[in-house]
């Protein structure tokens, strides 16, 4: 799909619609992110792309949470660093609060950076562990020029609070911290400067299950408080079931389905969907019981050479022979109504069970390549 | 131990001054009365030049004591120069990017590959000699190794997930630099700093040896040596062959014993080496 | 492969060229009085003479087009004549290489060898006493300056024996090798022992340091379990995993192995390219000096290739990209 620069891209004319317009916190127009493969001796030449993330339109509502879900190496990471504009997008457009910041350097997108923060999955990896954990929360006050020595010394101590930890921890390193603190640091560190919107990558994945549901609650917590809006990605289903208003789910670079909580967990109508709904374990004992697991097979297919039109076609039960040419839409299917979106030429109707995937994938492609 | 000799080698040199005072002699001070024999061979270890003369009847434990402060001083100031530089060099090369990195890289590649010694010996012949640029040329060829491991390391701290918290906080690369990516690098740092003096003592003493490092008749165990070895005077005047090579073999012994015992202490990767 | 040497040899080739403008620039910034050097003090003060040598050699032009001359001579394989004793650049340092290039390649397999193989034998048994007096005799030689060690090999081997009425080790010159094997073999003894020593400080710890590393590997453990004999497991399997730092440790020493000849060259009296351009700088022989520089660094390019090229020999994780 290539770029429009102005003027709106048909799916991304529905995603919009699905949203009220005034709500729309951040709105992503066909957003897409390619890593160059080079190789070359003195002029280095473009082999190949990892098309890490492959036009990409949703919006993010003011207050809400909006749950992404997808299989690792789908591109949830790199969609997050788009957003937050960790990354130079390869094309597309990102309006944050009505402003077009899909261009913007990284001087001038400093001020954009006080009002969205992000959370990281590692709690090791994304705290200093040189730095003490004051001078680290401090951080966004030291960048920013807010706050100064006793009055900083406060404003980190009330953070530490407000997030459960110990005030009088503050001169201590990372390294005396267990990981479930360590996440409160980082979202203490988030939390700083106020922001309108936290895209969390991951935030519990690397945690235990009793310490996970702590975080989430005071992520919930929070969000009530200071009425936040959360992107939660998590490749957890049961998790961004807990926390989510609506749900994105992704697929090798793509968004194949968007809706309400409820709408998406009751009525899958993307076939991957259904198959990662059967797949995850379900907290319900009713829903456990009729739903069959639907096991795919194959690996994920590699973004450097994914699949023509759909990409889930090598691994759909009900793909046909048009899912290998055309590309469905990001549009609501069946009866649904706006804000339920689908990219899917044969989408689930209500109550279909999905039939056994094919054994040898239809098209086949090479299995993915883990770059990192 | 290594430490309390160094200590002592500070000491000698800071005191230098009182030292040879109370010994008697000072440090190009010519003793042609009782320095030197009457056939003009300098005299052995004794009463009146405890560790014997050199051929201008200077005495040799003065001369050995100024010439530990040549040394320290070169040695220090020459490490912590090369560090310094090494450090800013090899930071901006492996954080800035690959447009950088490239030109910096290949910058450290020339140094590397000069044949550093004949450079020096031309730039000094063609400048004339002074301390000062001893410790400039010293510095000068030592810092592209420690900036290319330090490079090394900050290529891959520049993929952690702090780093990348910190941009998303807006930090600019400065200060990510400095506050982010510096505080990693400050215990391999320490560990150059001192493999890097007595390597830098060593390059002091070549060159004044050489006869292009400290001016004679100011005293350096280099020069001491060059001395030494002319007209192989060595043969005929043991101590003054034995007595600066043993100070500069065991300065550098120290140092270099020093710098193992930091490195184990500071390098977790050495202690699970000496584990297995 | 070819891709990579190319791309080595042309950054090679680059690494050249930059230290050619900076030892070009330093006579540039300090140029030696040429035609003093090349009449003699009388004749220099005939300033019309003066004015012909300077223009005979081209030295009157503007320094860039004096660079470029210096190129064009370059690239025909003409190093020009030397200030000083008149001769062609070419057959100074034909007559001086012999000398370093024995005195390079025999210190560079006594270091290399002997330096593995302690580092080894200790690396078997670690702590023993083997491996203790292995790591005191690295410590000291990485703390002995080669000139010092000269001196006192001298005073020992040569003078000490040669009073004992021993005179085992000649204490100075070179014998050429076609000449007289065995003289050129016993001059050279010392001076060998000389540069040597150093380096194989280095490579013993290194040799220590990754054998002991390498031997902890699964893949080791599994030679060892398939029943292989401790010696082979040692040197075919273990040795080969830990050759790879060494052989990129020697790629970095070869640079410094000009610095080394100088300073042993200096105390046994041999008349290589180290004292060459010793004297060659002592007189501001410029165009030895630059001849001497350009060699020693395409000898430092083209050695770092080869390692690279060893390195992807020994370690087939490594690929020539
Ligand atoms: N900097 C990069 N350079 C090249 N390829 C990259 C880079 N970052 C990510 N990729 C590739 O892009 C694809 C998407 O990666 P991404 O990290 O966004 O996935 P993810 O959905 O976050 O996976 P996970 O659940 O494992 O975190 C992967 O194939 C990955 O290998
Ligand atoms: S478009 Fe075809 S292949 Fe893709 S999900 Fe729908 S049915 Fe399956
Ligand atoms: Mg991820």
């Amino acid at each position: 799909m290539t770029a429009l620069p102005h003027g709106t891209s048909p799916a991304a004319a529905a995603a919009a619609a699905a949203a009220d317009e005034d709500d729309a916190l951040l709105t992503l127009d066909d957003v897409v992110k390619h890593f160059p493969i080079r190789r070359g001796i003195v002029i280095k030449s473009e082999v190949g792309q990892v098309r890490a993330v492959d036009g990409v339109s949703l919006t993010v509502r003011r207050g809400e949470t909006l749950g992404l879900v997808g299989e690792t190496g789908c591109g949830k990471s790199t969609l997050a660093r788009c957003m937050t504009r960790l990354y130079p997008l390869t094309s597309g457009r990102i309006t944050f609060d009505g402003h077009d910041i899909s261009r913007l350097s990284p001087r001038a997108m400093r001020p954009y950076r006080r009002q969205m923060q992000m959370i990281f999955q590692d709690p090791y990896g994304s705290l200093n562990p040189h730095r003490r954990i004051g001078s680290i929360i401090g951080d966004p006050f030291a960048i920013h020029g807010v706050a100064d020595g006793p009055e900083r010394k406060r404003k980190v101590q009330e953070l530490m609070e407000l997030v459960g930890l110990n005030p009088e921890h503050f001169n201590r390193f990372p390294s005396d911290f267990s990981g479930g603190q360590r996440q409160r640091i980082g979202v203490a560190r988030a939390l700083a400067l106020r922001p309108k919107l936290i895209v969390c990558d991951e935030p519990v994945s690397a945690l235990d299950v009793s310490i996970q549901a702590q975080i989430i609650n005071l992520l919930q917590t929070l969000q009530s408080e200071l009425g936040l809006t959360y992107v939660f990605i998590a490749h957890d289903l049961s998790v961004v079931e807990h926390v989510s208003d609506r749900v994105a789910v992704m697929y090798l670079g793509k968004v194949v389905e968007i809706a309400e909580r409820a709408a998406l967990y009751s009525t899958p109508r993307h076939p991957y969907t259904a198959a990662l709904l059967s797949a995850a374990s379900v907290a319900d004992p009713d829903r456990a019981a009729v739903r069959q697991r639907i096991v795919l097979h194959g690996d994920v297919p590699s973004p450097i050479d994914p699949p023509s039109g759909c990409r889930f076609h090598p691994r759909c039960p009900k793909a046909q022979e048009i899912c290998g040419r055309v590309q469905p839409d990001l549009v609501p299917v069946l009866a649904d109504p706006p804000k339920h979106v689908t990219a899917c030429h044969f989408p689930m109707a209500d109550g279909e069970k999905l039939g056994p995937a094919p054994a040898e994938p239809a098209d086949a492609h090479p299995p993915g390549i883990g770059m990192r | 131990m290594c430490g309390a000799f160094i200590l002592f080698l500070v000491l000698v040199a800071v005191f230098a001054d009182p030292l040879s005072h109370l010994i008697g002699w000072g440090p190009t001070q010519q003793d042609r009365a009782t320095g030197t024999t009457a056939d003009g061979l300098p005299v052995g270890p004794g009463r009146i030049h405890l560790l014997g003369a050199d051929q201008l009847g200077r005495d040799v434990l003065v001369r050995l004591i100024y010439g530990a402060r040549v040394s320290l001083v070169v040695g220090v100031s020459a490490a912590i120069a090369a560090v310094l530089i090494g450090v800013i060099i090899g930071l901006c090369a492996g954080f800035l990017g690959p447009a950088v990195d490239s030109v910096l890289a290949r910058l450290m590649d020339v140094v590397l590959a000069f044949p550093f010694l004949l450079f020096a010996i031309a730039l000094v012949t063609v400048v004339g000699p002074s301390e000062l640029l001893e410790i400039a040329v010293i510095a000068f060829f030592s810092w592209a190794a420690v900036g290319r491991i330090v490079r090394g390391q900050t290529l891959a701290i520049r993929e952690r997930e702090y780093v990348e918290a910190a941009r998303s906080l807006g930090a600019g690369n400065l200060r990510i630099m400095v506050v982010d990516v510096l505080p990693n690098l400050i215990a391999p740092v320490l560990v150059y700093v001192t493999l890097l003096i007595p390597i830098s003592i060593v390059f002091e003493a070549t060159l004044s040896f050489l006869g292009v490092g400290i001016i004679p008749p100011t005293p350096s165990w280099g020069n001491m040596l060059d001395d030494a070895q002319q007209g192989g005077l060595y043969q005929v005047a043991w101590w003054f062959l034995t007595f600066p090579a043993a100070a500069l073999v065991l300065t550098t012994l120290a140092f270099n014993l020093l710098g193992d015992s930091v490195r184990d202490a500071l390098d977790p990767r050495t202690e699970r080496l000496f584990a297995k | 492969m070819l891709r990579f040497l190319i791309r080595r040899t042309l950054t090679g080739l680059l690494v050249i060229w930059l230290i050619s403008v900076v030892v070009f620039a330093i006579f540039f910034i300090a140029p030696p009085n040429v035609a003093f050097l090349l009449l003699g003090k009388f004749q220099a003060s005939n300033q019309q003479l003066v004015e012909q040598v300077t223009a005979q050699l081209g030295l009157n032009k503007p320094i860039p087009v004096q660079y470029w001359n210096f190129l064009v001579r370059l690239l025909h394989g003409n190093l020009g004549y030397s200030y000083y004793s008149h001769e062609a650049v070419t057959t100074l340092i034909g007559r001086a290489l012999p000398v370093t290039a024995s005195l390079a390649i025999g210190a560079a397999i006594i270091w290399v060898v002997s330096g593995v193989l302690i580092g080894v034998l200790s690396a078997t048994h670690p702590r023993s006493i083997r491996d203790r007096l292995a790591t005191l005799f690295a410590l000291t030689g990485l703390s002995f300056p080669t000139f010092v060690l000269g001196l006192i090999l001298l005073f020992f081997l040569f003078y000490k024996l040669h009073l004992a009425g021993i005179d085992w080790f000649p204490g100075s010159g070179y014998v050429p090798l076609t000449q007289d094997p065995w003289q050129w073999f016993l001059h050279l003894i010392l001076p060998w022992i000389t540069l040597a020593v150093a380096s194989m400080a280095v490579y013993v710890r290194l040799a220590r340091g990754q054998m002991l590393e390498v031997l902890g590997d699964d893949y080791i453990r599994t030679a060892r379990a398939k029943g292989l004999s401790e010696t082979r497991v040692t040197f075919r399997h273990a040795l080969r995993a830990a050759l790879v730092p060494i052989v990129t440790q020697f790629g970095i020493d070869v640079a410094t192995l000009l610095g080394g000849a100088i300073v042993t060259e200096q105390v046994f009296g041999l008349n290589g390219l180290g004292a060459l351009s010793v004297s060659s700088v002592v007189n501001q022989d410029e165009p030895v000096i630059i001849a001497i520089v350009l060699l020693a660094a395409v000898f430092v390019v083209i050695a770092n290739i080869l390692v690279d090229i060893l390195y992807a020999v020994l370690d087939p994780r490594v690929r020539l990209e």
